[in-house]
């Protein structure tokens, strides 16, 4: 394995007096696409925001591409501008038309002409296959355009890594199948990813590993074939047994 | 039944309206606007176009709106600047800068307005040196208990070649912008607009210096006997009104503004953060934008209330449009049933203009589309 881009090592993090993340050790080697998964409150979401600092663990070492998230702002805003981060509820600026969105950070951090930015942006929605949208407030869209806007707006920075936290979860199931359509293709062009879903058949299909959490520890983590047919720890069992059910 | 109580409505309003014209007419009150061209006789220490005791009460009408105008709209200038400041700091999360912010919201929004016009104005302004030992800052303001006095600028007919320079600056500025706007759009050249800014405005008023040479002359403050002489002179009432309305105001713009912020969802500052914004620019192109639009409407009202508000300069005498109309100017007509339409139709009028020209930015802050 080559030098890993992520490195998590015997991380903690409280609420308060909640323990949400326990000894969390993890690597994340470029190119790697990783899937996590867990029952709701196993810490799943609060694990990927604190690579961004979106949340900030007490213990531990966190490194993405070899800068450490120590609080210090410099490390923060370069760490920031190349990890991007899809959101459940799309978060897009609703004052903001789509190609605005979209070129709102070129401009401002990695200090593009309007020109420049705009040119990139609608590159990117033609990559997630909304070209036409762009005038088009985030109101106007759907929810599956406008989560594909959010991931072509945070392709706009040319992240090295994206994180994905339950990307389909707030759409309706007739867009689920839109969203991942994207995030397969993205996959398929050898980005970094780490994705919070439920959504089985996509870590089937595109994860290197799955890695199972529940009670903020990362109780099992193996190749998507193995973790699917032959489940080591009893709970990964019980939870796959409910997820897959139907 | 509906046609009985209109009738007994329209009796009711004839009778009061034959009651008060035998009245006036007992009393030998004129009736009418004629007064308006009358001689007024008394004089007013502020006015901002040329009025003397021999003017008729409709000047003495356009002062005293003009000094309410004056009060309010830098009342409104300085409350919204403060107001916004004092509502970020609020939310800051430096304990200190959020705690000082509280401590003068609270004081300011909690202590009667009147009390603090009376106390910048008794308690601080009056009390003051006298002229003699006035409070210098460097010989060009003068602080006193006549009122602050400021070096100024005393221009003679020539002055009209310079605004004339300054117009044109302002129109070529305006023209610049939207050329170098436009060249972005087309080639991405980001082009500077100040330096042909800089050289627009050599050349012009370079111009307006060869037509007219230097029309202008320094008004240095000096004493002379018991007061000052030159600069310009800014009456203590007027400072005192325009300190208590701004920063009682300011401190309900405080609230507001941070109402506004805290309505806009968490999730647009982490979308934000997560995008490598700043957190300056985040809060600026970002959450003030949304914030805005529940910011507006009660910033309105807090606009029409500092406008009325101002109406409390009778108590410090400040002349303004209640002060001269209905104070003084009544006193003298008698006319109370005409002065006081005339004065309630002008806040009527300055509070409806206020209101539209917000509802018309707000429309403009709307959402596009379906939004939660």
């Amino acid at each position: 394995m080559t030098d890993p881009v992520i490195r998590i090592s015997d991380m903690n993090k409280w609420f308060g007096t909640f323990h949400v993340l326990r000894d969390i050790n993890l690597q994340v080697a470029a190119g790697e696409k990783i899937v996590i998964c867990g029952p709701s409150g196993s810490g799943k979401s609060t694990l990927i925001r604190c690579l961004n600092r979106l949340e900030q663990h007490q213990e531990g070492v966190i490194e993405v591409e070899g800068v450490s998230l120590d609080g210090s702002v410099k490390n923060l805003e370069s760490i920031r501008s190349n990890v991007g981060m899809v959101f459940q509820q799309f978060n897009l600026f609703p004052h903001m038309s789509v190609l605005e969105n979209c070129t709102l950070a070129p401009i401002w951090v990695r200090q593009k002409t309007k020109q420049q930015a705009e040119a990139l942006a609608r590159q990117f929605l033609e990559r997630v296959r909304i070209p036409d949208q762009a005038d088009k407030y985030p109101g106007q869209l759907s929810g599956g355009q406008q989560q594909r806007v959010a991931i072509a707006r945070a392709l706009c920075m040319n992240p090295d890594i994206m994180l994905f936290d339950e990307p389909t979860s707030a759409l309706d199931p007739e867009m689920i199948k839109e969203v991942l359509d994207v995030m397969v293709e993205l996959a398929e062009d050898g980005m970094t990813m780490l994705c919070v879903t439920h959504e089985m058949g996509f870590a089937r299909q595109v994860a290197d590993r799955v890695i199972f959490m529940d009670e903020g520890e990362i109780v099992e983590e193996n190749a998507p074939e193995a973790f699917f047919s032959n489940p080591q720890n009893e709970r990964t069992k019980m939870f796959l047994s409910q997820v897959l059910s139907h | 039944m509906q046609v009985l109580v209109l009738a007994a409505v329209l009796g009711a309003m004839a009778w009061l309206v034959g009651n008060v014209q035998s009245n006036l007419e007992r009393q030998n009150i004129n009736s009418g606007f004629g007064f308006l061209s009358e001689r007024a006789g008394f004089g007013i220490n502020q006015t901002l176009i040329a009025y003397t005791e021999d003017d008729s009460f409709g000047r003495v009408l356009a002062v005293g709106l003009l000094n309410t105008l004056l009060v309010s709209a830098l009342g409104i200038f300085f409350a919204t600047l403060l107001g916004f400041s004092l509502g970020v700091a609020r939310l800051s999360r430096n304990w200190l800068i959020s705690k000082i912010a509280m401590v003068y919201i609270e004081i300011f929004r909690n202590v009667p307005l009147l009390l603090q016009i009376m106390f910048w104005y008794f308690g601080v302004l009056r009390n003051l040196p006298s002229p003699r030992q006035a409070v210098s800052i460097g010989d060009a303001i003068f602080m006193s208990n006549r009122g602050f006095v400021v070096l100024w600028l005393e221009a003679s007919a020539g002055a009209f070649w310079y605004g004339l320079a300054a117009l044109g600056l302002v129109i070529g500025g305006i023209w610049l912008r939207r050329r170098a706007a436009n060249a972005q759009i087309t080639t991405g050249q980001a082009t500077r607009v100040w330096r042909p800014l800089l050289g627009l405005a050599v050349a012009l008023f370079g111009g307006a210096a060869l037509m007219a040479g230097v029309p202008f002359a320094l008004d240095v403050p000096h004493l002379k006997g018991f007061n000052f002489r030159g600069g310009l002179t800014v009456i203590p009432e007027f400072v005192a009104l325009l300190l208590a309305l701004s920063l009682y105001t300011a401190a309900f713009i405080a609230e507001i503004v941070r109402a506004g912020i805290n309505s806009v969802s968490k999730g647009q500052r982490e979308a934000s953060a997560a995008l490598g914004l700043p957190e300056s620019v985040a809060l600026r192109l970002v959450v003030i934008p949304q914030a805005l639009r529940v910011i507006i409407p009660p910033l309105t009202s807090q606009y029409l209330n500092l406008t009325k508000n101002s109406s409390l300069a009778v108590a410090i005498a400040y002349p303004d449009i209640v002060s001269v109309l209905a104070g003084t100017t009544l006193s003298q007509v008698g006319q109370a049933l005409e002065i006081i339409f005339i004065t309630m139709m002008i806040y009527l009028s300055l509070s409806l203009l206020t209101s539209w020209a917000m509802n018309r930015y707000n429309q403009r802050m709307a959402f596009v589309g379906n939004n939660t």
